[in-house]
């Protein structure tokens, strides 16, 4: 967007947040959103890795029908690290505390967000949250599944159920205040001119994302503490044998959980939303209404979790409608993909790193979407439920989608972050890599789905070690596109060639200040007179 | 609707039941919608991207039509298709969930980790179910400790198995033979070997089946009980992480001894082996079954001697790789 900037008065410029200081302490008490967005970077990192190794060694004992590598208890640990671990400690902070942390500030003109101090105590809970969980797998691991489902997790289990469910308890606090502090930020904190429906689209789903943190989280700390009281102190709440209700604990999960699937989903939405902007030099089509659509997912979001319990028992009518509104949300959904289609339409199309990022994540996020409406149909939903359909179908919704986004906005706002370059093919390559690794690992299981083996098996019959041995096969070849990035960004990070202010040609305000950005963003506080996207039309290319 | 005789459909499991063709039907109805809005789409992003690659000549400039009206009409299109998914697939559910009026009922209970069946007289059986085709059944299913989910793939249903209610699923049998039954619901260590099969006979094959069940049924389920609460289960049903001894046939059998002698598998043998277990050990298998001493009581300790007679004796239909 063209801006109106003040000539820079001062002679020498901003020292970059990266030069601001270079002790450890310089680190881990900075109030500066960026340096506590790369702190969240290196920690789901950690956790991420933690979580994949997981999942390689399910693949692995996955080639055979036997359980020949680890035990049926281990696999079952294996599994539930490996969920609560993705969920909670990589994708739920991926780009909302990452990415969002360092890039909203600048995007909407900003020295920092709202509350610098709590933003910090944000990184610290999850921190402690992180740790506890980690304590929990060191100290013997927890087999409940992610879903800690009642009565198993509460009276059953001998695992540590405790330490872990309280980790993701105080992890919970820290999406609630960083929600919070994101939602005041973009109220209170605009630059001059940057009215609501100049917002980049990025913005807009990182609002109606912090909406969902701060409105659904809470009901996770709740349902937690009602498995502590159970489990500890014996108050009888969902175990039938103490006069419980085992499906009360399905709905207050499912109430937060389902809405938790689309804060892991909206913040890629946006990074789709500005790539494919960039990258193809014109405004998104139907700005409006894709911004629009953010909240109405957000919205609906909060309407459908009873379609993860069409087979736990509930009313039939009440799966009925649970199935209608579940259908009612896959609409704005399937508005943002032909949008994001029609915005290619007579752009100026260039295939950097992040837009091939991007184009994986419309093609795996529209199969995983797709899949979502088989899910959504009522019979087709008892038979495939809780088999690796479902896996299959999340997957490409948080890995194809998510995951592939949180890349597409490393690469993007990388020379931001370091101020330099990455080598442009080997990044290309990589992610051609992941989405073709990505493909052969999760498709085979849609079929192997349908077919009808059941998810959380750690021995299956026979006839189903094809598909699984295809799986495993692309988990390796996804393994390789996952690790590249951390080498070549690495190597960037040192060495690569300075990038200036904008590589890219972009016109959002981060890129409108220096590479990497000063401490305090922008010299002087910019002021917006046109649109997001203000690229010009026709042919000439800057 | 034979759909899996066609060549692609190599994704459809056996249909076996009356409900099905129906559920499949959605299905593929689904999967054809899904790959014809996938490949327009494919078609439209590659043409975009070729043609619009920077530096191209084509022709550029804003677009003529206005954007709303493509909006209105990709936000009705998809509405209105995925209500007809809506109306389509809950018609189907209906009927699924809805059991007809004098169904024949069948007991299931669910616990870590086997299924105990009882049919209406007595007979019981465990990790196999025995229906008679071309009849509706309704199965009313309970759980003793977790959540399970009774899972036939063969006929597209499942239902969670609940502790503290009995829910029901109903199914009519449309094709005799085999097919798996899994437990579909997270339930535990071995969760995975919670698995099974049902049994689809020809109505006169079920009735004689029925009548034939007069094995000591009763001491099965008491015995399993005890089988499974002393932790006999763990190690002894197979397939198992811990190598022991399978017990299903043992009683009266001649049993290998690691010295190369041979003993019979009579009472006083399993008595003595569950109290001082390495007085006489299995060839073939390690000394790492814990005394029973002082931590059985006799009469339950009875109890399982008799459950173990009682395996052995019953007739080949019944008994099943998954139990001891």
């Amino acid at each position: 967007m063209s801006l109106l900037v003040t000539p820079p008065e001062i002679e020498t410029p901003m020292p970059s947040y990266l030069e601001s200081g270079h002790t450890v302490r310089s680190w881990l008490l900075t109030l500066d959103h960026k340096r506590i967005g790369l702190l969240y970077m290196a920690a789901i990192t950690f956790f991420f890795t933690i979580a994949a190794i997981a999942a390689a060694l399910m693949r692995i004992e996955l080639l055979t029908p036997q359980g020949d590598l680890v035990t049926s208890d281990m696999y079952n640990r294996l599994f539930t690290v490996h969920g609560v671990l993705m969920v909670w400690f990589f994708l739920i902070p991926s780009i909302p505390s990452a990415l969002g942390n360092f890039v909203i500030p600048m995007m909407i003109g900003a020295r920092d967000v709202a509350f610098p101090r709590l933003n910090l105590f944000s990184w610290y809970l999850f921190m402690a949250g992180g740790l506890l969980a980690l304590y929990s797998i060191l100290g013997g691991g927890v087999d409940t599944g992610w879903t800690f489902y009642t009565p198993y997790s509460s009276t059953y289990s001998n695992s540590h159920v405790m330490a872990m469910a309280v980790g993701v308890f105080i992890a919970g606090f820290s999406s609630i205040a960083t929600g919070l502090n994101f939602i005041v930020t973009i109220h209170k904190l605009r630059a001059p001119g940057m009215t609501w429906s100049r917002l980049p689209l990025f913005l807009w789903s990182l609002y109606a994302t912090s909406l969902i943190l701060v409105l659904a989280t809470p009901v996770l700390a709740i349902t937690l503490v009602l498995i502590t009281l159970e489990r500890v102190f014996g108050v009888g709440i969902f175990d039938p044998k103490l006069g419980g209700d085992p499906l009360l604990f399905q709905h207050l999960f499912w109430f937060y959980s389902h809405p938790a699937v689309y804060i892991m989903i909206l913040p890629g939405m946006g990074v789709v939303s500005e790539t494919m902007a960039v990258f193809s030099r014109k405004p998104v089509f139907g700005y409006r209404v894709v911004a629009a659509s953010s909240l109405a997912i957000a919205i609906l979001g909060f309407l459908v979790w009873g379609h993860h319990m069409f087979v736990s028992g509930q009313s039939v009518y009440a799966g009925v409608v649970f199935s209608l509104l579940s259908f009612l949300v896959a609409v704005p959904s399937a508005i943002k993909v032909f949008s994001w289609t029609a915005t290619l339409y007579r752009g100026q199309i260039s295939f950097e790193t992040p837009l091939i990022y991007s184009l994986g994540f419309i093609g795996l996020f529209t199969i995983g979407g797709l899949t979502g409406l088989f899910l959504a149909a009522l019979p087709v939903d008892v038979h495939v439920h809780d088999t690796y359909f479902v896996v299959a179908h999340f997957h490409y919704i948080m890995v194809g989608g998510m995951v592939l986004a949180y890349m597409g906005g490393v690469h993007y706002w990388w020379p931001k972050i370091s101020g330099r370059l990455y080598h442009e093919w080997t990044a290309r390559i990589a992610a051609i890599i992941t989405f073709i690794g990505f493909n052969l690992t999760f498709f085979p299981q849609f079929v192997l789905g349908y077919l009808g083996m059941p998810r959380r098996y750690h021995m299956y019959p026979e006839q189903f070690q094809t598909l699984n041995v295809l799986s495993t096969a692309g988990a390796s070849i996804l393994g390789v596109g996952y690790a590249l990035p951390l080498f070549y960004l690495g190597w960037s990070f040192f060495y690569g060639r300075k990038a200036g202010p904008n590589p890219w040609g972009a016109t959002g305000l981060e890129w409108q200040t220096a590479s990497p950005a000063p401490e305090h963003n922008f010299e002087t506080t910019p002021v917006v007179t046109t649109g997001p996207y203000a690229y010009p039309e026709g042919n000439d290319m800057p | 609707m034979n759909f899996t005789r066609l060549p692609f459909a190599f994704f459809l499991p056996e249909r076996a039941s009356t409900i099905a063709p129906r559920v499949d039907g959605i299905f593929l109805g689904l999967l054809v919608a899904s790959a014809v809005l996938v490949a327009l789409l494919i078609a439209l992003n590659l043409t975009f991207l070729i043609r619009y690659r920077r530096g191209s000549p084509a022709k550029r400039g804003p677009i003529k039509i206005s954007t709303w009206k493509l909006e209105t009409g990709w936000i009705s299109a998809t509405t209105f298709g995925f209500l007809g998914f809506f109306y389509w697939s809950s018609r189907v559910y209906l009927d699924e969930e809805r059991p007809p009026a004098g169904a024949y009922e069948i007991n299931v209970t669910g616990r870590q980790w086997m299924w105990d069946v009882r049919h209406p007289n007595g007979r019981r059986e465990f990790d196999t179910l025995h229906v008679p085709r071309g009849r509706d059944v309704r199965l009313l299913l309970s759980s003793e400790d977790v959540i399970h989910s009774f899972y036939l793939p063969s006929f597209r249903i499942k239902q969670d198995v609940v502790p503290g209610r009995m829910l029901s699923l109903w199914f009519n049998a449309s094709k005799e033979g085999t097919y798996p039954l899994f437990c579909a619901e997270y339930c535990g260590t071995k969760h995975s070997q919670m698995t099974g099969q049902v049994v689809v006979l020809s109505p006169e094959a079920y009735a004689t089946w029925l009548g034939a069940g007069t094995a000591p049924e009763g001491v099965l389920v008491h015995g399993r009980q005890l089988f499974i609460k002393y932790n006999c289960a763990g190690c002894h049903d197979q397939p198992s992480q811990i190598h022991a001894p399978p017990l299903q046939n043992l009683y009266g059998a001649m049993v290998p001894l690691a010295d190369k002698s041979f003993v019979r598998a009579d009472e006083v043998y399993l008595h003595d082996s569950i109290l001082l277990p390495n007085k006489q050990v299995v060839a073939g298998y390690a000394p790492i079954m814990p005394s029973y001493q002082g931590v059985i009581s006799e009469g339950d300790l009875l109890e399982i001697i008799r459950y173990l007679k009682a395996l052995a004796q019953q007739p080949a239909s019944t008994s099943t790789s998954s139990l001891p």
